[in-house]
């Protein structure tokens, strides 16, 4: 696969050491190239690409607020084609707070609307910006500050809300789940998604070290131990045609996923157990 | 009673004193610089028996609240700006269906999302006109960590007394701040009115003398219909009819007009032969209060005036003020808010002067002084 040397999100961010949602930018700009406008949601990435008195976005970039990027995307995306300009990306790029929880509405519209932008959430699975508080894509067992691990609180008690089948079921042309440890997967999906007519919506995993409480260095070595164990499964879902775009060739232990993380290290073994189990039973519905 | 002593932020003790004041719900939604007041209620609820929800955003956070209290349980809510902003349809709703609930909103550089880890008082006008329409709401605001436990626990007791919904404007200097506070093991709560007459007759909306109609929970046996709309004493809907409407709205927000003397909450400092008396609130009063005495220990004859309930104004206490003084100083953390209902109330009475700031820093002592100054020229 050829990967463009050109840069559309700027070294020198504000991003911790070890960021995977500015990987997930990063790559996603070389695929779609510098014919794109991208609008943000409030969160990590908004916050770390425009500090004052500078900003890391190489093309045309909007914040809007923390509800709304989906309906921002809409609006520039259908003045653009009223002007006649339809060979423009627009991409807009949220965090899973941004887009489980309060975007939820808004992409939801969107979706159904039938835009022709590409949506992409880079989920690291809470809201990180403001200091690790739950959302609706925490994982199961996750320890957040608002689902703190205790004696009268276990952690996250519900399973991670399933965004991208929530997106396919609005029935648009193409859905991708994707990990940033799984680089060209990743930039494939991002590429189709810009050649879609109509929505698209990718939904990449992205560990954080801040709020998963790991080593800065093991970014992308962890986001790859969340697919080989199954924890997170990369797929495709092309005009409602689904597929698995990357089978671990043995699926690893989920432990080893778990135990690499602070926000896990409460869980008892019957709680790990359970995560195992539920894993394998994703797994071998889709064959993994 | 046993006291105990904390040190902890401005909206710890937000939390704290809530949960005091016997809430047993908080909905929320994270965000900047009022996330501490949700993590230490998701940390304390559980273990006194509350719940803790995080909801997908400021409206639902504040929708939850409403829910709540009519199932019978008392709620609460913390935001900044722009979650503020998310909330006020429901504020508006909660004011039509009396609704008591508390919102915490610690303030931060406004408009939009500017800064989020800074402080600003530009949400004053917001509180008291952010809804459509014409209504009533009771806003404290506290200017230290001790202040927001206290307020806090006044907010709960208002909410329920009046059946409204109470804000707690703080701001991101209280908020992050940490003090040494001193929280009692008990304190005074007031109950929510329940009727004394059986369902059979009971008007959930008919008002007592005071104003305020006695509000039975959900599952009480009571006939309860709640909605926004122009609603009779029974709660049904009379939305096409002005004098439903107009006897709705007037006692909406005479429950609370009326009852201004009992509402009225301000700190004074050397008023009482004062020439020049500066009118602050919030986290300004602090350097307010140092400058006013400093003022006096150069001779000058300066006074001050914490406003400690904001809304409903308080028009006596500065009215009276202006009769005296001959300048008037507005400091507030915004390009001028409160200072027009200064300006409403003083009329020609005295001279009123604005010392506004914004960006996000507390007035220094000395711009008081310099202003104080000026206007003893």
């Amino acid at each position: 696969m050829e990967i463009p040397e050109q840069e559309f999100l700027a070294p020198g961010h504000r991003g911790c050491a070890g960021c995977g949602a500015t990987v997930a930018v990063r790559l996603a700009l070389k695929m779609l190239g510098p014919n794109t406008v991208a609008v943000s949601s409030t969160g990590c990435l908004e916050v770390i690409t425009s500090q004052y008195p500078e900003t890391a976005w190489e093309i045309p970039w909007i914040h809007v607020a923390f509800e709304n990027a989906a309906a921002v995307a809409s609006g520039v995306e259908r003045a653009l084609k009223s002007q006649g300009k339809d060979d423009v990306n627009v991409v807009a790029f949220a965090g899973d707070g941004g887009t489980a929880d309060i975007g939820f509405q808004a992409l939801s519209g969107a979706m159904e609307r039938g835009h022709n932008i590409i949506y992409i959430c880079y989920d690291n699975e809470a809201y990180m910006n403001t200091g690790v508080q739950r959302s609706g894509a925490t994982p199961y067992g996750a320890s957040t500050t608002t689902s703190p691990a205790g004696k009268k609180s276990f952690g996250e008690d519900k399973p991670k809300k399933n965004l991208p089948m929530i997106m396919a079921a609005h029935g648009v042309p193409y859905v991708a789940t994707a990990s940033i440890s799984y680089p060209e997967d990743f930039m494939k999906k991002v590429k189709k998604a810009g050649e879609t007519e109509g929505p698209a919506y990718i939904h990449v995993h992205q560990p954080c070290t801040t709020g998963w409480g790991y080593d800065p260095s093991k970014t992308i070595e962890l986001g790859r131990l969340a697919v080989d164990t199954g924890a997170w499964i990369l797929y495709e879902i092309v005009d409602g045609e689904f597929k698995v775009t990357y089978r671990p060739l043995q699926r690893k232990p989920v432990n080893e996923y778990l135990n690499a993380q602070k926000r896990f290290k409460h869980l008892a073994d019957e709680e790990k157990e359970k995560i195992q189990n539920y894993v394998n039973q994703v797994c071998a519905e889709l064959k993994i | 009673m046993n006291i105990t002593r904390f040190f902890i932020q401005g909206n710890e003790a937000c939390a704290r004193g809530a949960i005091k004041a016997g809430c047993k719900f908080f909905a929320g939604y994270p965000i900047t610089p009022s996330t501490e007041v949700a993590e230490d209620a998701a940390i304390i609820l559980p273990k006194e028996g509350g719940t803790f929800i995080q909801m997908e955003d400021e409206i639902s956070a504040l929708g939850a609240v409403i829910g709540a209290a009519w199932a019978g349980v008392k709620g609460m809510t913390a935001t900044s700006g722009p979650g503020f902003s998310l909330m006020q349809e429901h504020i508006g709703y909660a004011a039509m269906t009396e609704t008591p609930l508390v919102i915490v909103d610690v303030q931060r550089g406004s408009p939009s999302t500017a800064q989020p880890t800074m402080a600003s008082q530009s949400d004053m006008m917001q509180a008291r006109w952010g809804s459509h329409g014409d209504y009533e709401i009771i806003a404290l605001v506290p200017s230290s960590v001790q202040e927001c436990f206290d307020f806090t626990v006044e907010a709960f007791n208002l909410a329920e007394k009046y059946r409204v919904p109470v804000i707690v404007l703080s701001d991101e200097i209280i908020g992050h701040m940490r003090e040494k506070i001193n929280i009692p093991d008990k304190v005074e709560i007031i109950a929510r009115k329940m009727p004394e007459e059986g369902p059979e007759t009971f008007l959930p909306y008919k008002a007592e003398p005071d104003g305020v109609s006695p509000m039975p929970p959900f599952g009480a046996g009571y006939k309860i219909h709640v909605t926004g709309l122009t609603h009779d004493e029974r709660g049904y809907p009379d939305a096409s009819n002005p004098e439903t409407h107009t006897k709705l709205v007037k006692r909406l927000c005479n429950k609370i007009l009326n009852h201004r003397g009992e509402l009225t909450r301000v700190k004074e400092l050397y008023t009482e032969d004062a020439d020049i008396i500066v009118v602050s609130y919030g986290a300004p009063s602090r350097s307010a209060i140092t400058a006013v005495k400093n003022a006096r220990e150069k001779g000058i004859k300066a006074g001050h005036i914490k406003l400690e309930i904001v809304w409903p104004f308080p028009e006596e206490i500065i009215r009276s003020a202006a009769q005296q003084a001959s300048d008037i100083i507005v400091a507030e953390m915004n390009l001028g808010q409160m200072v027009y209902e200064v300006e409403r109330v003083v009329k020609s009475d005295a001279e009123v002067s604005l010392l506004p700031k914004i960006g996000g820093q507390i007035h220094r002592p000395e711009e008081f002084l310099e202003m104080i100054y000026k206007c003893q020229k």
